[in-house]
């Protein structure tokens, strides 16, 4: 991956070892203890379908260079989009000057000579550096798309509308490190999306599914590619069916894969290493303390092969890591770049992440998810006397600082006397973060990842991530409903 | 390339050169990726190209936290093969890359299918006069300038309430950019604008747990900023009143949308009269032109003209000229919100929101005859609807604008006789778009106009908050 990623982002540019290291003399000034340089080439498309034909397509291409000194807590930071020396030392001149942005220690830094080491030679690649835009011609492209609507179209005479994009990313990064470390990652990601717009007695209601992960194309073959499309299709039907969702807190039951994002906002934005040497989490110096209830055990893992959230590296050149968060409901760790650990005096655990060379990294999560428990699905839906199952959402969001969450639910169902009754529309659930999953009570054997479609955006960054969770029963959550 | 071989390397911008108000090598580059598409067959083509600088300073306790020198470019380009389109965009402006970028374009182009509506806006549509908006007002503040700023702001902010403990920080951030879009038709404008934003996020503790609020201020001059420790005031005042907020019971009762988060409601607005959503049948507002949606007081209308606001553009992303108008009289659905292409699917001229709507503005009303002008702030509005919810903060994606069909989670204050109770937290408002635009019964004179959506607070009759 190394040889990849200089061919494509040094060698263009002239840039060899010696230019690297003027680069990192003239970007370690007095007190700076940390520096790096993250080159990116990103090419990416998307195709997109709607009232039967591929009606638009775009290619981009977005690449640079982020040139960042760290000096204690203080961060300077430039970027160019132009990967080439000169402008490199300027950029490098204005980020080495948070060195003089108030008072500061003595350098750290003391070598500038680059010993290379290629962290993506040294661990199995869990994931392929193939070029997802080469691997389909753009006419097959065009045809899996089409082939996607005539799939939702042929379930159900209903189907009034069909939007489907294809999207693909092909990016190479390389980050060179002051202390002389160089890894550098080739990383494929692909998604198909399907939304579908179904029509009954002039009601409407919608359905979507998709998947993806890093890999090619090639994943979606067309039984995978028409099984989204019928996945959409059914959700829309019964929203057709759908009454108004009840108001109050109740007892309820997520289903398996997807609905950890439930994880992702009520617990791992909370996990940050940011917020927590920060103070500014509802779970600040809460390690080691019961925050979920016994059997409860949670991990970020970005070493999971072909997961949309994997990296070999993350975006500092750490290798990444399976990092338990909370084992059986004791709070066990945080999630950290290098600067977060440092200052909190832990190991980083390759989850320092960023949008692209023009953003900062910062703690990010990979793929979150939950560990299996011993309950069959159906014996905690029949564990229920009345409340709500939910199985499908559209997003989520959280507030750290006082760890109220919410996520909003597109398909759920009534449960009435240990039985699924009728569908209900759409509900946002709200909680409180720290003690949501003390309030478990019953958890699947019924693992299950979500299929690749998850964003996850922060400080204005977006990231490719994961979740994933057994089916769990959660007592009192509060329902959004209309109906009280 | 025929234009290219005049103009080699200079299409680049150095490092370190300043931005002017109409730079020549853009529209030169514009100019290009034009000849170019042409060049390589297609029978018409738009392209646009920015570039943007700017300075972030992160202030956390008093500390530096960050320094960002920001620079960012890139080029986009339309290609048009009779009805059949494609897209390419680049941060690279060499020649070769503008080639690469127009042909990646052309090869898309050879795929997507004919579609009648698909093309340049008419050409009798794009602005013939450019009227200067008096947007850009560059600032370069040197850094330790832009520091003392921040740290001036969360020092404000710390120092209002022994509760404020903690502090995510105070950013100061300042850009300007410039745009310039063509089409082949002959069309070619260029905008020059300028942003400038303080903010501050502070953290109030007390034996009930921790609440964080923010407050920021922005504006295209650096005149128009808000005093940077009235910002800091604002944001601590905001997170201490939050302190010891508890759920509510389950209940149906009016609410007042606080002005900053009343602005979403005109989001959803328009995300349900925009032409993709209707051409789709992808909004509860589906064949709703010239009929009630709103009650009769209400009016929304676009003011794309308005001298340094936030929204204003002479043109919009296709060229078309802008133009004030009514989008709600008299509650009334007057006009959607379209571009070229979801305009010719609807069989309707465009109205110039390519690339969205400019200063869209609920105006304050109804006139109540037991309250002054002065009342007809916040504070009046709470006493019109004396027992109710006040929302302060919204978290969440609960809309669906197909259906109509709202849930969100809030956070806020229980209001009696209109007078503020006590924060409440960790509940959810919710009803039917629909059924909340009718029963809209007071918008107030507190306008925010901080960004491209305007209005005051908003009173809605009915709602229902789920709580314990």
């Amino acid at each position: 991956m190394l040889d990849i990623a200089k061919k494509t982002l040094l060698e263009p540019a002239e840039l060899g070892t010696r230019e690297l290291e003027r680069l990192f003399a003239a970007l370690t000034a007095a007190r700076i203890d940390y520096a790096d340089l993250y080159f990116q080439h990103s090419r990416s498309e998307s195709w997109s379908l709607e009232e039967g034909i591929v009606k638009s397509g775009s290619h981009n291409i977005e690449a640079g260079v982020g040139v960042r000194a760290v000096a204690g807590e203080k961060q300077g930071f430039a970027y160019s989009d132009e990967i080439g020396l000169p402008a490199l030392l300027e950029a490098a001149t204005a980020a080495r000057a948070i060195a003089h942005a108030g008072a500061g220690g003595e350098s750290r830094v003391t070598s500038h000579e680059l010993r290379i080491t290629d962290h993506g030679s040294r661990i199995t690649a869990l994931y392929a550096p193939l070029d997802p835009l080469a691997s389909l011609p753009d006419d097959a492209k065009v045809r899996l798309l089409e082939r996607v609507e005539r799939a939702a179209r042929a379930q159900d005479p209903r189907v009034k509308q069909v939007m489907a994009s294809l999207a693909g990313v092909h990016e190479v990064v390389l980050v060179a490190r002051a202390d002389g470390m160089i890894a550098a990652d080739v990383r494929p990601l692909v998604r198909l999306n399907v939304t579908v717009i179904v029509e009954q007695n002039g009601r409407r209601e919608t359905g979507s599914h998709g998947g993806g992960g890093r890999f090619t194309y090639a994943y979606f073959t067309d039984p995978v590619a028409e099984g989204f499309a019928r996945e959409a299709v059914r959700q829309a039907l019964v929203n057709l069916e759908a009454v108004d969702a009840p108001a109050g807190t109740m007892t309820v039951v997520l289903g398996p894969g997807w609905p950890g994002i439930l994880l992702h906002e009520a617990i791992g934005h909370g996990l940050e290493g940011d917020f927590n040497r920060k103070g500014t989490s509802a779970f600040a110096g809460r390690l080691g303390e019961k925050v979920a209830a016994e059997g409860i055990t949670v991990v970020d893992d970005g070493t999971l092969p072909e997961r949309r959230g994997s990296l070999n590296v993350d975006d500092e050149g750490t290798p990444t890591q399976k990092t338990v968060l909370i084992e059986n409901g004791i709070l066990k760790g945080y999630m950290q770049d290098t600067l977060n650990a440092r200052l909190m005096g832990v190991a980083p655990t390759g989850n320092g992440r960023r949008e692209s060379y023009a953003h900062l990294p910062m703690p990010r999560m990979t793929n979150t998810y939950m560990l299996a428990g011993g309950h069959d699905p159906a014996e905690i839906i029949a564990s229920v006397d009345k409340g709500l199952y939910a199985v499908n959402f559209g997003g989520g969001q959280v507030d750290i600082t006082s760890g109220k969450f919410v996520f909003s639910a597109s398909e759920a169902y009534l449960i009435e006397k240990g039985k699924i009754t009728r569908p209900v529309k759409g509900a946002t659930l709200v909680g409180n973060g720290p003690d949501v999953l003390t309030r478990v009570s019953m958890i699947g054997n019924d693992l299950q990842l979500d299929p690749g479609v998850g964003t996850c955006g922060k400080e204005g960054q977006s990231v490719p991530v994961g979740v994933g969770q057994p089916t769990l029963k959660i007592d009192g959550l509060t329902v959004g409903g209309t109906q009280s | 390339m025929s234009r290219d071989k005049s103009s080699p390397q200079s299409s680049s911008l150095s490092p370190g050169s300043r931005l002017t108000t109409d730079d020549p090598r853009l529209r030169e580059l514009v100019a290009s990726a034009l000849a170019e598409a042409k060049q390589q067959g297609a029978s018409s083509a738009e392209a646009a190209v920015s570039v943007s600088q700017g300075l972030v300073v992160g202030v956390r306790l008093g500390e530096v936290e960050t320094i960002e020198h920001t620079r960012d470019r890139g080029l986009g380009v339309t290609v048009y093969f009779g009805s059949r389109s494609g897209s390419a965009s680049t941060t690279d402006f060499s020649p070769a890359a503008l080639r690469d970028s127009v042909r990646a374009a052309c090869a898309i182009a050879r795929h997507t299918a004919e579609d009648a509506c698909a093309g340049l806006a008419d050409p009798e549509r794009l602005a013939k006069v450019i009227p200067d908006l008096d947007l850009h007002h560059p600032w370069n503040p040197a850094t330790e300038q832009a520091i003392a700023i921040a740290r001036e702001c969360e020092d404000a902010a710390r120092a209002l309430d022994s509760r404020i403990a903690n502090s995510e920080g105070a950013s100061l951030s300042t850009h300007e950019g410039l745009e310039v879009y063509g089409n082949t038709h002959g069309f070619l404008g260029s905008v020059a604008a300028s942003r400038h934003n303080l903010s501050v996020s502070v953290i109030a503790q007390d034996e009930s747990g921790m609440q964080r609020d923010y407050w920021y201020t922005v504006a295209r001059a650096p005149g128009g900023l808000e005093d940077s420790a009235a910002v800091g005031r604002e944001a601590a005042r905001r997170a201490v009143k939050r302190l010891g907020g508890r759920k509510l019971a389950t209940r149906r009762c009016p609410v007042v949308y606080e002005a900053p988060v009343a602005s979403s409601l005109l989001s959803h607005l328009v995300s349900a009269v925009r032409g993709g959503a209707l051409y789709r049948q992808a909004s509860f507002l589906l064949d709703h032109l010239g009929k009630q949606v709103f009650a009769p007081f209400v009016r929304i209308h676009e003011q794309p003209h308005l001298q340094r606001a936030l929204g204003s553009a002479a043109f919009d992303s296709e060229g078309v000229a802008t133009a004030a108008r009514d989008l709600v009289r008299d509650g009334v659905l007057l006009g959607y919100v379209l571009d070229s292409y979801s305009g010719r699917k609807l069989k309707l001229p465009t109205t110039g929101n390519a690339g969205g709507v400019h200063n869209l503005t609920l105006d304050p009303g109804p006139d109540d005859p037991g309250l002054n002008h002065a009342g007809a702030g916040l504070a009046g509005l709470l006493r019109r609807m004396g027992t109710g919810l006040l929302v302060t903060e919204l978290i969440g994606f609960g809309v669906n604008i197909v259906s109509g069909d709202y849930s969100r989670g809030a956070a806020g204050f229980w209001v009696e006789n209109g007078e503020l109770q006590y924060p409440v937290e960790e509940i959810t408002v919710a009803g039917n778009l629909g059924d909340m635009f009718r029963a809209i019964a007071a918008v107030g004179s507190d306008v925010d106009t901080r960004g491209n959506l305007r209005t005051g607070s908003i009173l809605i009759e009915n709602m229902t908050v789920a709580g314990s």
